[in-house]
């Protein structure tokens, strides 16, 4: 039986978190928005206007081309893609074609047993058009995404399997949010993706007819469209028929692909250098400026993480998920000093749970990193038990006072005064001599339920390997 | 002499010491609009009478109202004590291709017929800041694409107030025709390849193309984005570089505007020409364009008046002191007209996309069966042939199969242009100039109908501006003496970058070197024998 390979290239749209759009002031997430509510002469294409372009959107771009390692231009420049289309009120978009910001690059992208080296083709700065739809028996258009800022990433076609190409958003998320130059959220529309699919025998290294997958909106979606197709085209090859360039789109209802249009013709767009804009001249300086505090990357710090700190992959994997958990747990390192591993237990565990509770971000926990520190130390200390260690994080959370104060205040501390405890262990043990009856007829595993006593009793603070011991004797 | 008579600097001078007021000047003007400009430019015009033919029909849309409320806005003020604007209380037009709020923006278009702008071009804001009072939209050629302004949807067409049956020039032949006949001191005009010096030329007024990106281009409906520059027209030297102190300087809405420091163009107005190197070339004293059955470039004579006209202002300006160089090369000036064919066709493509009754604008009324229809409907009909042959060509020359072989090579030959004009300006070159002395057209003004409707003909009247627009650098236009028919005839200076100064000094000293000629006495045709 002959075997198959995918071979599948990503075009991607990151729509920027800028404030503005990228040609004018006007404010650039209209989600939730009335239409036509985040419009000015500029945006909407009136005679005369000219674009100004956002710096910030550069500044953007710059970031993502570094991350991925491509090659950032010194001069890059706009031009003009023209067609015409309702919700291009120009009737030309600004895009850069030519010379664009980055060429080159790549991902190193880590899936099961082996890394995929996913090749960046160019990343350019674009303008996003608006949005048509039907209603009240006509053609409605809203501008209000008109000139919303986008960066087009296209990769070469290096990625084999629909697994890989989730993979490849999920990294890609990650990284947009890490830097913090896209909010990324495919249902959104922060993310767009088109799956361009083909197969080949596998081995060979020629590229077969591709197929276009279009409007899909979420990465999970893409990876069953993408395995979907990958399907159809093994089975007509094996029945003998061509792949022919369609386009498809995806219908999240019903879970299938349909064909658009097939694309023998390549409009011609007469693309030209817009000459209302300058060229973009990024200097060292602005360069620098830019790059000046740009932070380790996530795939960086995972591998970090793994080897300085001996963490699992499983664990380095999600504490490098996100770029201020990530931080987080390197501030709650050096300030515990103890073992790496032991303190993220305590972050997959008990802090992100608290994290999804009240849906906020490391960065934003009132337990800091060093409170997080202390509580594990008074816990290592036995000065707390485990519980009461836990249950503090709520507390700190709730106060923003240290975990020190509360477990003086509140009297938290563990009793660890054996004569204390004696004196607990020697009450219950006289009320209940049923059960010392039956543990001493050899039903061992209630030892537990006299450890717990006394824990209720003590209200916590009983340090349970002492209280276990005094039993033990007690029950002999 | 009546008050619209007076220069915008007199006049100023008069209302900011309360001598005559605002509205009085006002007043002036629309009097004088009544007397000559005859009906307004309009989409149903009807046959065009006698009596038509012999006024200026300057004007699309009157605004006498916001001219009413500006004026007393500037009385008011000085009554106050509060120091006005430079231009306060001057009343002025511009050019129909220019958003004012409020107000009908047409470019001259059926297209455009039913746009009410929503915001103000940056040149018609400043103007206003400087107290400067508009008296309405003038017509032009549709979006700017001719050089006599008939093409214009709005009939009927602007016609010249030394003979109206000349044309007034174009595109901005409203603007010179208005500032030629007393409707308004100043204009704001465009120039994209000659559109403000030609027709400037033709009317006898003084007309500055500034150097691309002094004025900010925000609010000028485009035409050819790289070559478009908004400027004054004025009936004297001292006018325009008034008038250009207000509209130049950088603007934030137009990244093309550049950031070069504005000086005060009338400081240094009097400094004379004396030391100052201009130069004469022969490639500016003959047509030469292509013939398409040879297809050899031919050599035409300019007009032996104009040429006259041109050798006496080298005269004049020699005998003031200027030294003068001639047989300056520019041997890429026979380019300029099918560079320029090619070049704004592309830009001026891409340009009128956005007019496709979607959102502004004129929408067919026909039924439609889908877009694509509504589409082709509503630019067949909303677009006149000017516009519609340029759009057809710039889509040609853009085309992925063609770009190289037209577009490209366009490119690259407008760089030779400029090559041209940087030897001749280079300080430590052969000719070393401050400015290139020139016919402005090759011919007086023409008759209606002459020549409209030959496109190519049409656009070699243009032939010794566009280099100027190709280059960026700017040029002034002003009348050099007068022919035989009494038509004006126009001189031009070409000036380095940045240097509007130079060719406004110059401009001045030929005024005062001319000041007791004949021709100065002269006055237009449609004025003779007002009360
Ligand atoms: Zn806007």
């Amino acid at each position: 039986m002959i075997e198959y390979e995918a071979v599948i290239g990503l075009e991607t749209h990151i729509q920027l978190n800028t404030t503005t759009k990228i040609f004018c002031g006007c404010k650039a997430d209209s989600w939730g928005d009335p239409p036509n509510t985040n419009i000015c002469p500029v945006c909407s294409g009136m005679p005369g206007v000219l674009p100004v372009l956002n710096k910030a959107v550069v500044e953007k771009a710059v970031l993502l081309a570094k991350a991925m390692n491509a090659e950032v231009q010194t001069d890059s420049y706009f031009d003009r893609k023209n067609y015409f289309y309702p919700d291009l009120p120009k009737g030309y978009q600004i895009t850069q074609n030519d010379q664009p910001i980055a060429i080159g690059g790549f991902m190193d992208l880590p899936m099961e047993g082996y890394t995929r080296h996913v090749r960046i083709h160019k990343l350019h700065m674009e303008e996003d058009a608006g949005k048509t739809k039907t209603g009240y028996g006509r053609r409605l258009v809203d501008f209000n995404r008109c000139g919303v800022p986008l960066i087009e990433m296209v990769t070469e076609p290096d990625l084999r399997s629909a697994d890989e190409v989730a993979a490849y958003l999920i990294r890609l998320r990650q990284l947009l949010r890490w830097l913090d130059v896209s909010e990324a959220d495919m249902e959104k529309g922060h993310l767009r993706a088109d799956a361009n699919v083909s197969i080949r025998v596998k081995g060979e290294t020629i590229l077969n007819e591709k197929t276009e997958i279009k409007n899909v909106n979420s990465i999970e979606s893409l990876r069953s469209a993408v395995e979907k197709e990958i399907k159809r085209q093994i089975k007509e090859v094996e029945a003998g028929n061509t792949i022919e360039a369609w386009t498809l789109d995806w219908d999240e209802d019903t879970q299938t692909l349909s064909k658009m249009r097939s694309k023998e013709t390549m409009a011609d767009y007469r693309y030209f250098k817009d000459p209302d804009l300058l060229v973009v001249h990024l200097d060292e300086a602005w360069k620098a400026s830019i790059l000046v505090d740009f932070p380790e990357l996530p795939l960086a710090r995972r591998e970090r993480f793994i080897s300085e700190y001996e963490l699992p992959e499983y664990d380095a994997d999600i504490l490098t998920s996100e770029r201020s958990l990530s931080d987080y747990f390197e501030q709650a390192n050096k300030a515990y000093g103890e073992d790496p591993k032991r303190l993220s237990n305590w972050l997959m565990n008990d802090v992100m749970r608290l994290l999804n509770e009240l849906d906020l971000e490391a960065r934003d926990l009132k337990v800091t990193p060093e409170y997080l520190a202390e509580i594990i130390k008074m816990v290592d200390a036995n000065t707390v038990n485990t519980s009461t260690g836990k249950s503090l994080l709520e507390k700190v959370q709730q106060s923003g006072k240290s975990p020190k104060e509360i477990v003086e205040v509140e009297g938290l501390a563990q009793v660890s005064d054996t004569g204390a405890i004696r004196e607990i262990a020697a009450r219950i043990v006289a009320e209940n001599p049923d059960n010392v009856e039956k543990y001493r007829s050899g039903k061992d595993s209630l030892i537990g339920w006299f450890v717990g006593q006394v824990m209720r009793e003590s209200r916590g603070k009983a340090d349970p390997n002492l209280a276990r011991e005094v039993l033990e004797e007690l029950l002999k | 002499m009546e008050l619209c008579d007076l220069s915008a600097f007199e006049l100023a001078g008069l209302i900011r010491n309360r001598e005559v007021s605002a509205v009085e000047a006002l007043e002036s003007a629309l009097k004088r609009i009544e007397q000559v400009d005859g009906r307004s430019g309009s989409l149903e015009a009807g046959e065009i009478t006698p009596e038509d033919e012999k006024k200026v029909h300057a004007f699309i849309t009157r605004t006498e109202q916001i001219a009413r409320a500006e004026a007393e806005v500037v009385d008011r003020k000085l009554a106050e004590g509060v120091i006005p604007g430079p231009l306060a209380g001057v009343p002025y037009t511009a050019k129909d291709i220019f958003n004012v709020r409020g107000t009908l923006s047409t470019a001259g278009s059926k297209i455009l017929s039913n746009y009410e702008a929503p915001y103000t071009a940056t040149p018609v804001a400043r103007m206003q800041k400087a107290g400067a009072v508009i008296l309405g939209k003038v017509n032009l050629d549709e979006f700017t694409h001719g050089s006599s302004s008939e093409s214009s949807a709005y009939q009927p067409a602007p016609r010249n107030p030394w003979d109206p049956s000349t044309v007034p020039g174009g595109s901005s032949g409203g603007s010179t025709a208005a500032v030629a006949a007393g409707m308004g001191q100043l204009s704001l005009g465009t120039d994209t390849g000659g559109s403000i010096r030609q027709p400037s030329a033709f009317c006898g007024v003084v007309g500055l193309k500034p150097t691309y990106g002094r004025v900010s281009r925000y609010g000028l409906i485009a035409f050819g984005s790289s070559l478009d520059c908004p400027g004054p027209v004025a009936r004297n030297v001292r006018d325009a570089a008034m008038m250009l102190n207000v509209i130049a300087g950088p603007d934030p809405s137009d990244s093309t505007a550049v950031t070069v420091p504005v000086p005060d163009y009338t400081a240094e107005l009097e400094g004379g020409v004396k030391g100052m190197r201009i130069g004469l070339s022969p490639d500016f004293f003959k047509i030469q364009y292509f013939n398409h059955e040879s297809g050899e470039m031919d050599e035409e004579p300019i007009s032996a008046e104009i040429k006259q006209a041109v050798e006496q202002a080298a005269d004049r300006l020699s005998e003031m002191g200027a030294r003068i160089v001639e047989n300056v090369p520019m041997p890429h000036t026979k380019y300029g007209i099918p560079t320029y064919f090619v070049i704004s066709r592309v830009e001026v493509a891409s340009n009128l996309h956005r007019f496709d009754g979607v959102k502004y604008g004129y929408r067919t009324p026909l039924a439609i069966e889908d877009l694509d229809e509504m589409y082709r409907r509503t630019r067949a009909e909303g677009f006149g042939a000017q516009p519609k042959l340029r759009i057809l060509m710039g889509m040609y020359v853009s085309a992925a199969q063609y770009s190289a072989q037209y577009y490209q090579r366009a490119l690259k030959v407008r760089s030779l242009i400029r090559g041209d004009f940087e030897r001749a300006y280079d300080p430590d070159g052969e000719y070393r100039l401050d400015a290139l002395l020139t016919p402005a057209t090759p011919t007086p003004a023409f008759k209606f109908g002459d020549v409209y409707g030959d496109t190519v003909l049409m656009q070699y009247a243009d032939q010794f501006t566009v280099t100027a627009n190709h280059a960026g650098i700017p040029g002034l236009s002003m009348m050099g003496g007068l022919s035989k028919e009494r038509l004006p005839l126009g001189i031009q200076l070409l000036g380095r970058d940045y240097d509007e100064a130079a060719l406004l000094r110059i401009g001045r000293a030929f005024e005062v070197a001319t000041q007791d000629a004949p021709w100065r006495k002269e006055k237009p045709q449609v004025l003779a024998g007002l009360a």
